[in-house]
């Protein structure tokens, strides 16, 4: 058989398999309803097939793979240090951050520590692609209620946090800047001042829209109460970072695995909701926002002297054995199962993605709500496809 | 936090890795086979084949093992067609694995395919990877899903990737892949078929320069 036929045999099978997901769903009662792959609320290509009764979700089931590029198996066939110029593009807001469990995770293999000093810039930007990450998230989830004005705050003042990264590693959304064994670049002239100055209009951007957003009745009305997820739930089905802090478990990786980075050496607090709904996954990560300025604004000041790279071989072979390291990544726990086999590229890499696991809760806690609340729970719960279906 | 706590904290998370191994040993009895501690950074347990299912139970409600970060599979098969990236573009589609040059990780094995489970206290703090092996000729595992929820989406990725299937998951189908997709991506014999129809763009690096010939050009 020759190529274009296997190609067009595989279309029209897949073809046929989505249909008969539609036609399983619909041979009982009730009406379907697609959300997506093209739908505004779902940012990206995750599909949601909803069961109806009215107005309420009997079954919801998400249909992912629009996006699959499967990284796990092309790292098996990149070097150590190509493999993070992939895995940025895993969770594309918060792409610093996707590199730095994978770089620590190798450098635990070859039993290197990078320095104090990368160690601390790592931090520093693993940071600001937090507060960049979550801006996004503060200002899409009111204009998925209907509120404009707050996604254009959030990318007016997100503009300031991509500049600052930019200036140290050269890229706005894929740095490719850390390295085994330290970083790339340091710092350039003048940075931790810009970047005080940026870390003050951030928090005026949090104040900015807890004042809009957090107080504002329709906002309540559509979030308190909504989407509740207890404790117990979460931890079962995996959900971590906001979304498990909003349910009320003091849980922060940042805190509770140290991994080498600099947040024990700065004072900040973990915060945590009770009440598990929508309104609380919002209200924590804008407390985190916050938290992470001051965060940035403590490590810019307690900056230490010396090196930004250890001393590593040119040729990059990491020795036989397995590691996993994760992180609190800005959407929740993101880590990497490495299994090296001693030679140039990983032979096995686990991608544990946090936005894998938090969106895996969504058939259980979208049964039984109604269909306009379907938008805000998805977007509270706060999924990158790229993060999901990596 | 000073650099001596973490250090001081670094000894007591070993012992306490070495005590949350020694837990599960106790609980699983002869299931558990093999356990592992790397001092101060993680740990591993190996169980039997039907113990898998009782290692999750024993985890989640006997040792407070509540957070489930992944379940996946490995395969410890070297890939027949080496790493596809310094090796020739038309290198033979029919290459065979040297199977026994199959080496398994930190707790050993004795098949092909390996489970991999990881679970996490809250209260200690301390994540456990759980090891098991998939039988070589039924490929089939019992589910964590009657314990942990959350294992849905994790193995039905590993039944299409891999083609290990979990007895007693409600809904065992393709994950990402269309539904007729034949092959199982991950596999290590599964060839990754964009290096077969391109050469990769990165060998240009190792190959030499053009002008590092015999007349010196290299200098310049």
């Amino acid at each position: 058989m020759d190529p274009t036929q296997s190609q067009q045999l595989a279309y029209i099978a897949g073809q046929a398999a989505d249909a008969r997901v539609n036609v399983e769903l619909e041979t009982d009662e009730g009406m379907v309803l697609n959300l997506g792959p093209q739908h505004p609320a779902t940012h990206g290509t995750l599909r949601i097939v909803a069961k109806l009764d009215g107005e309420l979700v009997i079954k919801a089931e998400p249909i992912m793979g629009y996006m699959h590029r499967g990284y796990e198996k092309l790292t098996e066939v990149r070097t150590y240090p190509q493999v993070t110029a992939l895995i940025n593009r895993i969770d594309w807001l918060g792409n610093f951050a996707n590199e730095v469990p994978f770089i620590l995770a190798a450098e635990r293999l070859m039993d290197v520590e990078a320095p104090p000093r990368a160690q601390h810039i790592r931090t520093i930007l693993f940071e600001l692609s937090r507060i960049s990450n979550i801006a996004l998230f503060l200002g899409d989830m009111a204009v998925q209620l209907g509120a404009v004005t707050p996604v254009f705050l959030a990318f007016r003042d997100r503009e300031h946090v991509l500049n600052q990264i930019e200036a140290v590693t050269g890229g706005r959304f894929h740095p490719n800047f850390d390295r085994i064994g330290g970083i790339k670049d340091d710092l350039p002239a003048g940075w931790i001042e810009e970047t005080h100055a940026v870390m003050v209009k951030m928090r005026k951007f949090c104040d900015e829209i807890e004042d809009l957003v957090l107080g504002n009745e329709i906002f309540q009305a559509r979030t308190r109460g909504i989407g509740v997820i207890p404790a117990d739930v979460g931890l079962e089905y995996g959900l971590s970072g906001a979304n498990i802090r909003a349910s009320g478990v003091d849980w922060d990786l940042r805190r509770d695995n140290p991994v080498g980075l600099a947040w024990d050496k700065v004072d900040w607090k973990v915060w945590t909701h009770p009440d598990g709904d929508s309104f609380a996954r919002y209200w924590v990560r804008l407390q985190e926002t916050r938290e992470a300025t001051k965060i940035v604004d403590q490590l810019l000041d307690t900056m230490p002297a010396g090196p930004i790279m250890a001393k590593v071989p040119r040729i990059i072979k990491v020795p036989a054995g397995e590691a996993y390291i994760a992180t609190e990544n800005p959407l929740g726990e993101m880590g990497y199962y490495l299994v090296s086999q001693g030679e140039l590229t990983p032979f096995r890499v686990k991608i544990r993605s946090a936005s894998f696991s938090n969106m895996s809760i969504a058939p259980w806690v979208l049964q039984g709500t109604y269909v306009p609340d379907v938008v805000t729970i998805l977007a509270s719960l706060y999924f990158i496809l790229g993060d999901i279906d990596r | 936090m000073s650099s001596a706590d973490t250090e001081t904290e670094g000894v007591t998370t070993d012992a306490a890795r070495e005590a949350a191994v020694a837990e599960f040993a106790e609980a699983l009895g002869d299931v558990c086979l093999e356990t592992h501690v790397f001092p101060g950074v993680d740990c591993w347990i190996r169980v039997a084949t039907d113990g898998w299912l009782q290692a999750a139970q024993v985890a989640r409600h006997e040792l407070n093992y509540r957070y489930i970060d992944f379940v996946s599979v490995i395969d410890w098969m070297p890939s027949p067609y080496g790493r596809d990236m310094d090796t020739e573009q038309d290198r033979d589609p029919n290459a065979v694995a040297d199977v026994e040059a199959m080496q398994h990780g930190v707790t050993g094995g004795d098949t092909r395919m390996q489970a991999i489970g990881r679970v996490h206290s809250l209260i200690t703090n301390i994540g456990v990877n759980i090891k098991c092996d998939i039988p070589d000729d039924t490929l089939t595992l019992d589910s964590w899903i009657s314990v942990f929820g959350g294992v849905n989406w994790h193995e039905r990725e590993a039944y299409e990737m891999f083609g290990v299937a979990f007895t007693g998951h409600p809904g065992l189908r393709h994950l990402y892949l269309p539904g007729d997709f034949e092959g199982n991506p991950m596999r290590k014999d599964f060839p990754l078929l964009a290096r077969r129809v391109k050469p990769w763009p990165g060998i240009v690096d190792v190959e030499p320069m053009p002008d590092t010939g015999d007349d010196g050009g290299g200098e310049s």
